[in-house]
């Protein structure tokens, strides 16, 4: 039947070929003016790093000056940021892993429940979060004041991108089945969590990875809240900088978050483009 | 390889799902040590969940018990029955290839690597994937992917196979090659296997014994000619194979039908259900028979012809005739058909 319309196809459609064009145009226009409104103030808030003098403009020369300030005064609270990125994934692995498992394998009222629970964070705001955080342990000093107090805020706050893109692809590669396959030939619980769940489910871990790595770099509302002047990371060193100091150091540090964070974003996207993050393999 | 399974023995076996649907109403049956049982029945009539049941996968309710020769293994989970198992959908491992997914089984068991790769190349062989043992599974075709979960099923030498449709996802020419190799293979395991498919062909190539399922419920135990020559009721008549059922008074040891008589051996007066398999009729000169019908269709399908034939009796009766026969449509002709082909089902009449 379609191979007997097809030769008639194209003259019946050419207006609507004609029609679909200039909506692809206009479309493309549309886009592109929006791309160039959000696109525009950070390039200039980039452009601005590497300026001799701002209210100059260009004019007054390019310099890496700017950036090697920040770097002298803000190079441990970068390193710090990493640190608590690279522990927030362990941590979240480490439980998103086996409980998205545990939820999946158990799919019923209760898995829902607690898989609500665990999205929760998602909903309400960094600061509710910060604040409930201190009003529990705020008074246990020593770990008030550590890194890993912050490091708790990232966990809570990461955990459920974790989860979710885990059971994606837990859904889409039939893991039961595989599970039970796996079970029929004398496989332990834990031999087929090793042989069989965690290598199915690499590209949700990998996509789930980077979004909590670039998710704890980017994290500010609930790590200002979190933060002592010891423990700052890199976006509230970021707000530190705005306030405090010249324009051009102050644009020279987002210059530099945009270099730490970006390529974290194109692997991100790679990942996406790969059918990595909506749970599809190779 | 030696003959190395269990019996199983089913007690009561019945099955509901938290849901509260009750997919296996308790059941009860034997099957004896290298014995090939199986399960036949329209979809979703409990084959899976009985199938799951032996293999460990479900629970039976309270009251069911699953044993293994003289061991109960009801509480035992699936990956200490040493069941092998192939999956409708194969359930191969796609982070492993074809000898990996194949020696899987092996190196849980901590059998060393030479041994498991010797074992393998055997399976291999037997199975006839000859040059695939690198391939990762998303480079095979879908009767290769059968092979190597079969081979994966049999490598650890289980007590018990269990093939759950594990032909369905193969199209018509391959499924009837497979039928025969498997065939073949489990006669030569001589290992007990339970196989269940709403195939009625293959379940009678492969099956020592039929079970055919209604509902959640055994309809007939059987081997397959039992249940072909003498299905016990009208729904395994329907479901394995062609049948003719007629409904008619009999009286004078012939039932009586529209088109006439149609003699039947131990006849007893009243109301009977009646089923012929087209294969017994034969069609003959009008006069020569006391049944008569009308030839309505006539088709061809090479090695017969199928006839339907109005008239004779309240519908249409399918009838096999060589394909040498010249019979045309609208042609009133006799039906003949040995007694003993007559065959009366017990407690059906409506
Ligand atoms: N996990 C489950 N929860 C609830 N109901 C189920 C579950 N598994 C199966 N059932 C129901 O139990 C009945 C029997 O299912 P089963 O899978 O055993 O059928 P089947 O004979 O194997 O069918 P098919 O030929 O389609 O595979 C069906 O009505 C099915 O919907
Ligand atoms: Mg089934």
């Amino acid at each position: 039947m379609t191979e007997m319309r097809r030769p008639l196809g194209p003259i019946i459609r050419r207006p609507h070929v004609l029609r679909a064009r200039l909506l692809f145009a206009a479309q493309l226009v549309f886009t592109l003016l929006l791309a160039a409104f959000l696109i525009v103030p950070a390039g200039l808030s980039m452009l601005a790093g590497v300026t001799e003098n701002y209210f100059i403009g260009v004019r007054s020369g390019l310099t890496l000056r700017w950036l090697a300030q920040v770097w002298e005064l803000y190079a441990d609270t970068i390193l710090r940021s990493f640190v608590i990125a690279i522990a927030t994934l362990v941590v979240t692995i480490v439980i998103g892993l086996p409980a998205a498992y545990a939820l999946h394998r158990r799919g019923d009222r209760v898995a829902r429940l607690v898989e609500e629970i665990i999205t929760l964070p998602l909903a309400i705001p960094g600061l509710a979060i910060a604040l409930a955080l201190l009003l529990s342990y705020g008074n246990f000093s020593d770990f008030r004041r550590s890194w890993l107090f912050i490091l708790v805020g990232h966990v809570i706050f990461t955990l459920p991108f974790m989860v979710r893109s885990i059971m994606a692809v837990l859904a889409a590669v039939n893991i039961n089945l595989l599970d039970e396959g796996a079970a029929s030939l004398g496989a332990s619980p834990w031999q087929r969590f090793r042989d069989v769940i965690v290598p199915n489910v690499k590209p949700g871990l990998l996509a789930g990875s980077l979004m909590v790595v670039t998710l704890s770099l980017g994290e500010f509302n609930l790590t200002w809240m979190l933060h002592t002047p010891l423990t700052k990371t890199l976006p509230v060193g970021l707000a530190d900088s705005y306030a405090s100091m010249r324009l051009e150091v102050a644009s020279a540090y987002t210059l530099v978050f945009f270099i730490m964070i970006i390529p974290l974003l194109v692997a991100m996207q790679f990942m996406a483009g790969r059918g990595g993050l909506t749970g599809g393999r190779r | 390889m030696t003959a190395h399974g269990v019996a199983i023995h089913l007690e009561n076996c019945g099955k509901t799902f938290a849901n509260g649907a009750r997919a296996l109403e308790p059941t009860t049956i034997d099957i004896a040590r290298g014995e090939t049982v199986v399960f036949l029945g329209p979809s979703g009539c409990g084959k899976t969940t009985m199938l799951r049941i032996i293999a460990g996968l479900e629970t039976p309710d309270a009251g069911g018990r699953v044993r293994f020769g003289d061991e109960d293994v009801t509480d035992t989970p699936i990956e200490r029955r040493n069941v092998g198992m192939v999956f409708q959908s194969y359930a191969l491992f796609p982070n492993m290839n074809v000898a990996e997914n194949i020696g899987y089984g092996l190196k849980i068991r901590g059998i060393g690597a030479a041994e498991r790769a010797q074992r393998v190349a055997e399976l291999v062989t037997l199975t006839g994937i000859e040059g695939l043992e690198t391939r990762s599974i998303d480079q095979l075709s879908g009767g290769q992917r059968q092979r190597v979960a079969l081979a994966r099923a049999v490598a650890i030498r289980p007590r018990v196979l269990l093939l759950d449709e594990p032909l369905t996802a193969l199209d018509a020419l391959l499924r009837e090659r497979l039928r025969s190799e498997l065939n073949s293979l489990l006669r030569a395991l001589g290992i007990t296997s339970v196989y269940v498919t709403h195939d009625q062909a293959e379940a009678m190539t492969l099956g020592d014994r039929i079970v055919v399922m209604r509902k959640g419920a055994i309809a007939q135990i059987g081997s397959p000619r039992d249940i072909y020559f003498a299905p016990a009721n009208r729904y395994v008549a329907e479901f394995v194979g062609a049948a003719n059922v007629v409904e008619a008074e009999c009286r004078d040891g012939a039932l009586i039908l529209p088109g006439g008589s149609l003699p039947v051996a131990h006849a007893t007066p009243g109301r009977a259900v009646a089923m012929v398999r087209p294969e017994s009729w034969s069609i003959v000169p009008a006069t020569a028979a006391t049944l008569t019908g009308r030839v309505e269709t006539v088709i061809f399908v090479g090695d017969r012809l199928r006839v339907t034939i109005a008239g004779a009796a309240d519908r249409p009766l399918l009838v096999d005739a060589p394909n040498g026969l010249a019979v045309a449509p609208g042609q009133t002709v006799g039906l003949t058909v040995p007694p003993g082909a007559v065959r009366l089902l017990a407690g059906e009449a409506a």
